[in-house]
């Protein structure tokens, strides 16, 4: 009967009920679309990151993350090489010779960081040449061919075809310099990579530069994405004189991102039922006030200050429950959608560019959100009702029972 | 002689108003039977409220006695109050507070849901009251969709449902017509001689003071007179 007088007692106001039931339902809807958004944006960008270029993990010598200085080359890359080869935990890996420079054209110069690429292997690794909006990515024929971003070619006012003069320091610290022509133009979702990281062959490099199978940098691809610390760990072990780290330590923004992202979802949810919960706060107190003789009433015949609280607790659990499943449903449905088809956000592309992210945004929300939603829903209206029913309980009942 | 259903013994109820002492009630002594069909009346302030509070055990005297049905109320805590209420008084109040949201059998019901009694106790009962309250054909109408005089006899048949020792009415008809009065008046008088429940009435109505059995008037929180009438 409580739970049946709790739900009935909703509609006794029909209007400023269905205004609190509405504003929870838009507040979860659109907190858990905003929520599934920015994880959306945040895992393209770790995917673009680790898609485009640094891939699942890497191994340096110790020394070039400090100095980048293409004089610390990896050791043992032959073994390693077999060894990757013959490991059924990887996808597939590149060799990377890498050094920083000056990329220069008739119209002017830019530091960049040269990277030096086989194409077919790069290809398995990163998704650079899928990038390639004019030209081809590093071809087999033609000469010192290479690969610029297009934020780069606008900069320096270059096509394809176009010379481009690449300066940098070899193992020896002696200035070398080789023309290329420009073979292909990319376009990643980062303006900024584009800007700063161009493709040539390896072997044109290690021409230049002198030395043979010079290799800066192994970039590794697993199949599964749970593999990698321990393979990481086990590769460690191996070689305790590289430099092996997974994508998170490269690139460790991406990890706190991550990390920050399940911090900042919870704070959004609790920050947002905190502010439905004002409502229903406003909302219970009201009808508790309206409601004096009633309540009075309720105490006159013997209803004990439990079952009231019980009563005032399930009417505010009744608002936030008629509420909170549809808002979580058609969050779901919303998220749902956008996650297949995806959210264009073309109109602000120049802006998410420069943060590294695409313009076709999929938002997601693993389901542990919406049952910890759920709860707090929950526990934000048992919260809610604590005032109101103890205002309800504070009444005198002979008195309450005469009030107008 | 039959034991008193309810005995005050020298109730006094000080308020205390700011620095003034307000005695609302003074002293006051009254014995009432089983069975007894009494108006309490008087000017207004001249404690028939606070008489009413405090043998309904919502209100606490300042000193004195008050017996209900053998339980001397000033010696239990507020749950034990609260039980008592729920076990041997039936309230039936001026303005009925009935629960809006709940039908006409589901209000009479009400009280006995409070003491878990059986549904099916709980649904015999509620219809054999309203029934007898003639109000068999609004069983399933809510307080809004029924008259003022119909709302109060649904307080009554709620009232009476658990069988209390005693109905305490606060001015049951100060918001009704004439012939709602009268309506109820006769309803109250049945069911008090058929189940042999006491009333005690809240008064200024003339018209509840002349089918009382047993007037009793206070006046500045003592009783003036007590009369008995054969009705």
């Amino acid at each position: 009967m409580l739970l049946k007088i709790a739900w009935r007692n909703i509609w006794r106001n029909r209007l400023r009920s269905g205004v609190v039931i509405t504003s929870i339902i838009l507040g979860i809807w659109s907190g858990l679309f905003v929520i599934a958004l920015s994880a959306g944006l945040n895992e393209q960008r770790k995917v673009s990151v680790i898609e485009n270029s640094i891939s699942h993990l890497q191994y340096h010598h110790p020394q070039f993350l400090d100095d980048r200085n293409s004089k610390y080359v990896v050791a043992e890359v032959d073994e390693i090489v077999r060894q990757l080869e013959s490991d059924t935990a990887v996808k597939s890996f590149t060799l990377r010779s890498l050094v920083n420079g000056m990329a220069s054209s008739a119209r002017g110069g830019n530091g960049v960081v040269i990277n030096g690429v086989d194409a077919e292997k790069e290809r398995q690794v990163t998704t650079i040449a899928d990038h390639v909006l004019d030209g081809s990515f590093l071809p087999d024929e033609g000469r010192f061919p290479v690969v610029i971003g297009e934020a780069l070619a606008k900069k320096m006012n270059v096509r394809i075809r176009s010379k481009v003069v690449l300066t940098f320091q070899d193992a020896n610290s002696e200035i070398v310099a080789g023309a290329f022509r420009v073979a292909g133009i990319y376009k990643t979702v980062s303006s900024k990579y584009d800007e700063m990281n161009i493709f040539v062959r390896r072997s044109d490099m290690q021409d230049l530069l002198q030395t043979d199978n010079a290799v800066n940098e192994i970039a590794v691809l697993m199949n599964d994405f749970e593999a990698i610390p321990p393979f990481v760990e086990k590769e460690r072990n191996t070689y305790p004189e590289l430099s092996i780290q997974p994508w998170n330590e490269i690139a460790p923004e991406l990890g706190y991102a991550d990390e920050m992202m399940e911090i900042f979802l919870y704070l959004f949810l609790g920050i947002l039922l905190a502010a439905l919960a004002f409502g229903v706060v406003n909302t219970m107190l009201m009808a508790v006030l309206e409601r004096k003789r009633e309540l009075g009433m309720l105490m006159s015949v013997g209803m004990n200050k439990w079952r009231i609280f019980s009563m005032i607790t399930f009417e505010t659990i009744s608002i936030a429950l008629a509420g909170g499943p549809i808002g979580i449903l058609l969050a779901y449905a919303t998220i749902h959608y956008f996650q297949s088809v995806g959210l264009d956000l073309s109109m602000w592309a120049e802006g998410l560019q420069n943060f590294g992210i695409d313009t076709m945004v999929y938002p997601h929300l693993e389901t542990k959100y919406y049952w910890s939603l759920a709860i707090m829903v929950v526990v934000m209206a048992i919260l809610a009702s604590i005032y109101p029913a103890r205002k309800a309980l504070s009444m005198n009942p002979a008195e309450a029972v005469r009030a107008i | 002689m039959m034991k008193p259903v309810i005995e005050t013994q020298d109730v006094v109820k000080i308020y205390h108003d700011g620095s003034i002492d307000v005695h609302a009630v003074n002293g006051v002594d009254l014995t009432i039977a089983p069975g007894e069909f009494t108006a309490l009346v008087g000017p207004s302030g001249s404690g028939k409220t606070t008489l009413l509070n405090m043998i309904g055990g919502l209100d606490k005297p300042t000193s004195g006695r008050v017996i209900v049905d053998g339980t001397q109320l000033e010696t239990l805590r507020d749950n034990e109050l609260i039980d008592f209420r729920l076990r041997k008084i039936g309230f039936v109040f001026q303005a009925y507070n009935l629960i809006p949201v709940l039908t006409a059998t589901e209000n009479t019901e009400f009280i006995m849901l409070l003491q878990k009694r059986p549904k099916e106790e709980r649904e015999a009962r509620a219809k054999a009251l309203l029934k007898e309250v003639g109000l068999e054909d609004k069983l399933n109408k809510r307080p809004l969709e029924l008259s003022g005089g119909q709302q109060q006899r649904v307080a009554v048949a709620r009232a009476l449902a658990p069988k209390p020792a005693v109905i305490l009415a606060d001015e049951p008809t100060a918001n009704l017509d004439s012939h709602s009065t009268a309506n109820l008046l006769d309803i109250m008088a049945r069911l008090n001689k058929e189940e042999q429940t006491t009333f005690l009435f809240s008064t200024h109505d003339q018209r509840v003071i002349d089918r009382a059995r047993r007037v009793v008037t206070l006046e500045d929180g003592k009783i003036i007179s007590d009369e008995s009438f054969d009705r």
